[in-house]
């Protein structure tokens, strides 16, 4: 079937296998290799992208449903020049990532969390993450950067 | 730039903005011309012999190319056991081949018997499941104690009892050890299990294979921690590929933890297909692949006595454990629980008699292996748990009854009874910072705060010490090991004075495109950002041993100080030449050569430049270029050690226990990059809590593993864990690297999870449930409500 809708502010039409995941179309048919799959079972999060402003992972929804949707993935958070969103700026500042694996997933999470509630406290990041796991990090900086990028101070932690 | 300034600067990674912005490039992420894709037809039950495998249905499928089955590889060798073991007895340990794919029998869930190559991943998996596969069922081995002594019923038919080796460290001292504890005044035991961790980390395995007919070349692109590692066992003992036609490469991996050290059958399959076919071929693991081939971790049966006097003064540790092997033997599946588990047993303590008997036993399960900290957690739980116990036996401080023991500074360098030399510690100095930073003064206060919420709290206390910087090659081989364990670096000065360094290590979140420029900048004076790190391709880089046992900094950082000192002794030939002086009248500092006693002097960047220019160079003299390797084998391992503070709370209606704060002290010795440093302790203590708290793989009687998604297997999530409070002010620096560094990788996984369960015990004795001296991990509610309302 073909399904048409804007990626990253660009407009994209393909033919697909009706099966087709939309995190297999973002990452295969697209090239959009940013937003990964770290689980079956839709645990991990590292697959997290915006549909029409929400968060979502990518491994739970078809192509097909996404038809006419505005799809926002980590490729497409930095602005046209090159400027970091505030979170990704947040995070490398913090050491909020190592691996970087789960990196992806963790931002786009963090962007639709400061959008529905621009001042998280510690409590609502980490429930918040809830549908993020991080092997590297134990997400202390994770919550560090989020509380940055939301402009509240980070001395939360006695280090 | 000064000196001073590189070496403890928290200097941000360079490697976060590929990963923030979407652009890292994991092995999954690359897209080969004409790529084709291969799946698994794994077995379903954990123990059987095969009677027949049907492919023809499979081959007739859409897309497909080819299918495997272990005939395939009947003839080539095995995936070989890194280290030899010898047991009690003297005789050496039994190594039963681990093939490319299953032959004869299946001996775990996952075991791979066949697999399909086809034209899109898709058309793989449904021709995978196509295969007939007719498979004789067999009783599962699974409990660990019953395989060591059931002689009727075997993983491996050459092995009797299932018991790989049973050894003992050291034997000699046994005789010595028993009669200590026999006339002991006080002697507490106790009975555990470490239990089996799955590593998980999140990007799943993946490996391209590729081959070139015209060259007859190989590339491997795969999640490794250790590429010239993989190749060597890929070329050496699996496939017989000469090492100079196989290339492999490790791009971005996403994290390790120790699961992908370890050469796995599917890196020879998609090399062995690329080239049957003429296309490479790509198999990337599902999340379930994962849980079912992946190397475990962890997985002792452990009976530790630990004797005293009255006082608390040790006098003897005696331990006895069943290691679980799983069904074939990982790289380093001997190793861990032995070398570096037993040796570790004395821990940071003055105790005269130490005797460690191991039993390396084969189960019908995926394969055990070392999983960050690798035998020094299960080492570190058994000893701090007892010590623990038998401080409450004895009415002693936990704190005080640790640090009576403590090595003394003055005692160093110290030999164990269990064969480590200590070189350098302080380890009250590191629980002086502890008590600082956790606040142990104010618990009392924050008891009785906890108390009135109806809340159980307790404190938990625990030291570490780890043998890390693994490792010096000729201690290992004298011990077993097979491979040398040093690593190594190459500088290379371009000609307008930037910098390539090719190392060994690997990097996949340990930030070494970070901190290794911090290195170079350091002893150069030149700005860091000048200097690039280029590591995971045997392409480019010099053969080096990779990344596992914290040994990164300590081993290849030690290289990349060596081969940056001899670039300065070229480049002072150089620099001499140029100022016509002696280089032994060159000095060199802060970036600038000068001879001595004159104003005389010219800039690194003018002798990089013509070093590339050599126009009137002494040929016989000084030859043209600037580039130098060293390979850095250590003198000894390195003894990071630390105190670690944990503080829970736990609800007595529901057995929940809520980690309240968690405090790390840690001595590592110089550091390069603190923020660094702290975020591997954060992430380190995150694991250590998933493994006290929650997780766990557990196998059915059958040898099904039933926590095999991310649904049944937990693993802390971010309101699982608090703000973490870490130190490493505390510091002696190791003696015998040229960094005066001891590595931090697996500290924290190493230190928490006794300090955790040492908590959750203190709060249930405080609240009078006197009789709960231990609860095995993972500390679930249901563990915990248990011990409360049944004892």
């Amino acid at each position: 079937m073909k399904i048409s809708m804007t990626v990253n502010g660009k407009e994209v039409a393909r033919e697909v296998e009706d099966r087709r995941l939309l995190v297999d179309y973002l990452r295969q048919d697209l090239g959009l290799t940013g937003t990964h799959v770290g689980c079956d079972t839709s645990q991990c999060g590292a697959c997290v992208v915006h549909v029409d402003g929400e968060p979502v992972k990518a491994c739970t929804m078809l192509a097909a449903d996404a038809e006419g949707a505005q799809v926002k993935t980590i490729e497409g958070m930095a602005g046209k020049d090159g400027t970091l969103h505030a979170i990704q700026a947040a995070f490398q500042e913090h050491h909020g990532l190592q691996c970087g694996f789960c990196t992806p997933g963790m931002i786009m999470s963090a962007a639709a969390l400061l959008k529905e509630n621009p001042k998280p406290n510690e409590h609502e990041i980490r429930e918040y993450l809830d549908g993020n796991i991080c092997r590297c990090t134990g997400y202390h900086n994770i919550v560090k950067a989020i509380m940055a990028a939301s402009g509240q101070p980070v001395a939360i932690a006695a280090e | 730039m000064p000196k001073d300034s590189v070496i403890g600067t928290s200097t941000k990674r360079r490697e976060d903005k590929r990963f923030i912005t979407g652009r890292g490039q994991y092995t999954d992420d690359i897209v080969l011309k004409d790529q084709t894709y291969a799946a698994f037809a794994r077995s379903d039950v954990a123990h059987g012999k095969i009677v027949s495998i049907d492919t023809s249905a499979a081959e007739a499928m859409p897309g497909v190319l080819a299918v495997f089955t272990g005939e395939d590889f009947a003839e080539v060798g095995g995936n070989p056991a890194g280290w030899l073991i010898h047991s009690r007895d003297g005789t050496p340990m039994t190594e039963p081949k681990r093939p490319v794919l299953a032959h004869g029998k299946v001996r775990h869930v996952g075991d791979a018997y066949a697999a399909v190559i086809a034209e899109t991943a898709e058309q793989a998996r449904d021709a995978a499941e196509a295969i007939d596969a007719t498979i004789e069922e067999l009783p599962a081995i699974v409990d660990l104690r019953q395989a060591a002594s059931d002689t009727s019923n075997r993983v491996h038919d050459e092995v009797a009892s299932n018991v790989c080796f049973d050894w003992g460290w050291i034997e000699d001292n046994r005789a010595a050890v028993d009669e200590a504890i026999k006339g002991a005044p006080h002697v507490t035991t106790l009975e555990l299990r470490n239990n089996r961790l799955s590593p998980n980390p999140i990007e799943p395995r993946c490996s391209i294979g590729d081959f070139n007919p015209g060259t007859e070349d190989y590339t491997l692109y795969t999640t490794s921690q250790n590429p010239h590692l993989t190749r060597l066992l890929v070329c050496a003992f699996v496939m017989g590929i000469p090492e100079n036609k196989l290339r492999v490469v490790a791009p971005d991996v996403g994290g390790g933890f120790g699961s992908k050290i370890y050469h796995y059958g599917e890196e020879a399959l998609v090399l062995a297909a690329a080239k049957r076919i003429g296309r490479p071929v790509k198999w990337t693991c599902s999340r379930s692949e994962a849980f079912l081939t992946d190397a475990h971790g962890r997985d002792h049966v452990t009976k530790i006595e630990l004797a005293t006097d009255f006082d608390g003064n040790f006098i003897a540790v005696r331990t006895e454990t069943f290691a679980n092997l799983g069904a074939y033997l990982s790289n380093f599946a001997t190793a861990t629980p032995t070398f570096l588990h037993g040796t570790l047993m004395a821990g940071n303590y003055t105790v005269p008699n130490v005797y460690v008997n191991v039993k390396g036993v084969f189960t019908n399960t995926v394969p055990v292996d070392a999983y960050r900290g690798a035998g020094r957690p299960e080492a570190t739980f058994s000893l701090e748990r007892v010590i623990d116990k038998c401080a409450r036996e004895l009415g002693i401080d936990p704190i005080e009854i640790r640090r009576k023991n403590y090595i003394k500074p003055h005692q160093f360098p110290y030999t164990t009874p269990v064969a480590l030399e200590y070189d350098t510690g302080d380890y009250d100095a590191v629980m002086d910072r502890l008590e600082a930073i956790a606040d142990l003064s104010g618990f009392e206060r924050r008891l009785n705060d906890s108390a009135s919420r109806g809340k159980l709290r307790g404190l938990g206390i625990s030291s570490y010490i780890e043998a890390c910087g693994i490792a010096p090659s000729n201690l290992v081989g004298a011990l077993g090991g097979r491979v040398g364990l040093y690593d190594a670096a190459t500088v290379r000065v371009n000609a307008t004075g930037t910098i390539s360094v090719m190392v060994g290590a690997h990097s996949h979140g340990q930030s070494h495109e970070t901190t290794f420029p911090q290195i170079v900048a350091d002893r150069l004076g030149i700005d860091e950002s000048k200097i690039e790190i280029v590591h995971g391709d045997t392409a480019k880089i010099p053969f080096g041993m990779g990344t596992y046992g914290s040994r990164s900094l300590a081993v290849c950082g030690s290289a990349v100080v060596r081969a940056t000192e001899k670039i300065i002794a070229k480049a002072k030939l150089i620099a001499g030449h140029m100022m016509e002086a002696g280089d032994a009248e060159v000095d060199f500092e802060d970036g600038v050569f000068s001879v001595r006693g004159t104003n005389k002097n010219v800039p690194f960047g003018d002798v990089a430049l013509k070093a590339y220019i050599p126009h009137d160079f002494p040929l016989d003299r000084i030859e043209p270029g600037l580039e130098e390797t060293a390979f850095y084998d250590p003198a000894n391992f390195t003894y990071p050690s630390g105190c670690y503070a944990c503080e829970v709370e736990v609800d007595p209606g529901t057995g929940k226990v809520e980690v309240m704060s968690f405090a790390a002290a840690d001595d590592f010795g110089n550091v390069i990059n603190p923020m660094v440093v702290e975020g591997q302790v954060h992430g380190g203590i995150a694991q250590g809590i998933g493994q006290a708290l929650m997780e766990n793989a557990v196998y059915d009687e059958n040898g099904q593993l039933l926590s095999a998604s991310y649904m049944d297997y937990t693993m802390p999530r971010a309101y699982d864990v608090p703000m973490f409070k870490v130190d490493h002010s505390a510091n002696t620096p190791c003696t015998h690297n040229p960094l005066g560094v001891k590595g931090c990788g697996e500290a924290g996984a190493i230190g928490s999870p006794p300090a955790l369960v040492n908590a959750v015990i203190d709060a249930l004795q405080r609240a009078g449930r006197s009789s709960v001296t231990h609860i095995d991990m993972p500390l679930t509610p249901s563990r915990v409500w248990d011990a409360i309302h049944n004892s």
